[in-house]
């Protein structure tokens, strides 16, 4: 079984995109749509790898982001987040809460698929 | 510079002069010109140039604005103000020269940061609309997210690996179903943009409640002794949403005031109290901002001082106000934290009575009185706090010295200002 790989995101034409290209390289892809319970799931099913949305239905990816820094379980899981907002204040927040890779959509698959090797192949 | 106010420059050296005992001779001496240029000046038949004046304010011991009128005041700071703005090299101290020698010039520098400020005041508007507008950014949201999924899945059926058929009618139906919600997206989005302007980047609605306010005294009095209803007016005001509202909210508070303190007993009992806010009170047995917006709306043409009125939220934003010669808070935020309504914010429920001066001549003096009272009290929640201020000019001299306030820090010319949050460029100019 490859490296898994957590998608927490709530579009499901991105999830299937993604899924789609990561599992195509040999990784395994969970996912899941909702920020509330996104830690429940990380703790069920821990992966080598999160990507995380930043606006997601109940509680944001930087609450998030936050939680799996605080928790010395999680506080090293590699994170790529996404977000539909680019601003500078959104990537300085991520890259102060402890985020290891920042990505504005729209982005490219190719983006994606790089930097997930980069971390989980390295 | 206008014709009249040359004429009260000329007439207030005379005046000046005179007060101080000096000969005509004298004082033409003094600033090298003759006794009878002089005598044209005083009788404001010569045009009084900037650096004349100067010299001849420094003769008389008095300051150069005071000898000019408040719409010349009023021009020096607005070129003072606009100098600041552009970060310009301009020789401020020497506004004066350019505003007397070329008037047409100075009110075109006038008018023109005047529309610089609406139209950055409307950009800064645009730009919080755009990151604070939830329906906006929800909007954006799902636009951007539709195109990062059609242009991964297009990637995908695009790129040179073979797909089975399941996969690619798969992706086919999501970039349809993408490409449809980003239709409707666009749609919903370009209408949201499309409206009409003043939606989007007009005048503040309190401004325009204000201005209608202002234009419609005599409207707004009749309203008091006949049966004319609020909404009546309001609909003929054709106002648009938001100020509709504020105006009906001010006329409701008005009719209440007017019903407590009829017009002519009140303005008698006004004249008799001095202004008294506190006593009208007590004699009308009603709160004192009931008392403070009344006073501001008595006339100046039937001889009470022309008073100004501030009302504002716990933040500061103004949610009112009455200007009054030489009264007025900056809207911006940044309004000189000396004025006593932002001492009644930190004091809800005490009132505040407080002289203040304004740092530059004429040196305006006003007897401010305001008080901050929870309007909403909600169980565990945090109380919503207005505050109302009353400015009265010109008050018989107090016991303590008035408190300095000023315009905004970058124009204020007061020194040892303990308030200060940035520097002037008028003291060092």
């Amino acid at each position: 079984m490859g490296k898994r790989v957590l998608l927490i995101e709530d579009e499901p034409n991105i999830i299937e995109a993604i899924s789609f290209i990561l599992s195509r390289d040999g990784f395994t892809v969970h996912t899941h749509e909702d920020g509330e319970t996104a830690m429940e799931k990380v703790r069920a099913t821990p992966p080598d790898m999160i990507i995380l949305d930043v606006m997601l239905p109940g509680r944001s990816g930087f609450d998030i982001l936050r939680d799996l820094r605080a928790d010395p379980i999680t506080a090293g899981l590699p994170v790529l987040m996404l977000t539909a907002r680019g601003q500078t204040k959104d990537r300085d927040l991520a890259e102060r809460l402890g985020a290891d890779h920042f990505m504005t959509k729209p982005f490219s698959n190719s983006e994606v698929r790089d930097h997930v090797r980069a971390v989980l192949e390295a | 510079m206008s014709v009249a106010s040359e004429a009260k420059t000329g007439s207030r050296i005379r005046e000046r002069r005179i007060d101080l005992g000096l000969r005509q001779a004298d004082l033409a001496q003094s600033v090298g010109i003759s006794a009878s240029y002089l005598n044209l000046i005083e009788h404001n038949r010569r045009r009084i140039a900037g650096r004349l004046l100067g010299d001849i304010a420094r003769s008389l011991d008095v300051e150069a604005a005071l000898l000019m009128d408040g719409a010349d005041r009023e021009v020096l700071e607005q070129m003072q103000a606009a100098a600041v703005h552009a970060k310009s090299k301009a020789e401020i101290d020497r506004a004066e020269d350019l505003a007397s020698r070329f008037p047409g010039w100075a009110e075109l520098i006038c008018e023109q940061t005047r529309r610089i400020t609406n139209l950055e005041a409307k950009v800064q508007e645009l730009s919080d609309r755009m990151s604070h507008d939830p329906a906006l950014a929800a909007s954006l949201h799902s636009v951007i997210s539709s195109v990062t999924s059609i242009r991964s899945t297009a990637s995908i059926l695009t790129s040179d690996e073979k797909l089975d058929a399941d996969w690619q009618n798969r992706f086919h139906k999501n970039i349809h179903d993408d490409a449809v919600r980003l239709a409707g997206n666009s749609e919903s989005l370009i209408g949201y943009l499309e409206a009409p302007q003043e939606t989007l980047i007009g005048n503040l609605p309190a401004q325009l409640v204000e201005e209608w306010v202002e234009g419609n005294y005599e409207l707004i009095r009749g309203m008091e002794t006949s049966s004319r209803a609020v909404d009546d007016v309001v609909g003929e005001a054709e106002l648009d949403g938001a100020a509709s509202l504020l105006l009906t909210q001010y006329l409701d508070e008005a009719m209440s005031d007017a019903a407590v303190m009829p017009m002519s007993e009140f303005a008698r009992e006004a004249k008799k109290r001095d202004y008294h806010p506190g006593e009208l009170a007590e004699v009308f047995e009603t709160n004192l901002s009931a008392v403070f917006r009344r006073l501001s709306v008595l006339g100046p043409e039937s001889g009470h001082p022309p008073m100004g009125l501030t009302v504002c939220d716990a933040s500061g934003a103004i949610l009112y106000q009455k200007i009054a010669p030489e009264f007025g808070l900056s809207r911006a935020g940044n309004a000189c934290p000396q004025w006593p309504i932002f001492e009644a914010l930190g004091q809800p429920g005490r009132p505040v009575e407080r002289e203040v001066v304004l740092p530059t001549a004429p040196k305006t003096r006003f007897m401010c009185y305001a008080l901050a009272e929870q309007t909403i009290s909600v169980l565990n929640e945090p109380p919503i706090i207005k505050a109302t201020m009353l400015a009265i000019p010109n008050p018989s001299e107090g016991a303590k010295p008035p408190l300095t306030v000023g315009p905004t820090c970058r124009i204020c010319a007061a020194t040892d200002c303990a308030a200060r949050r940035e520097l002037s460029v008028l003291t060092s100019a």
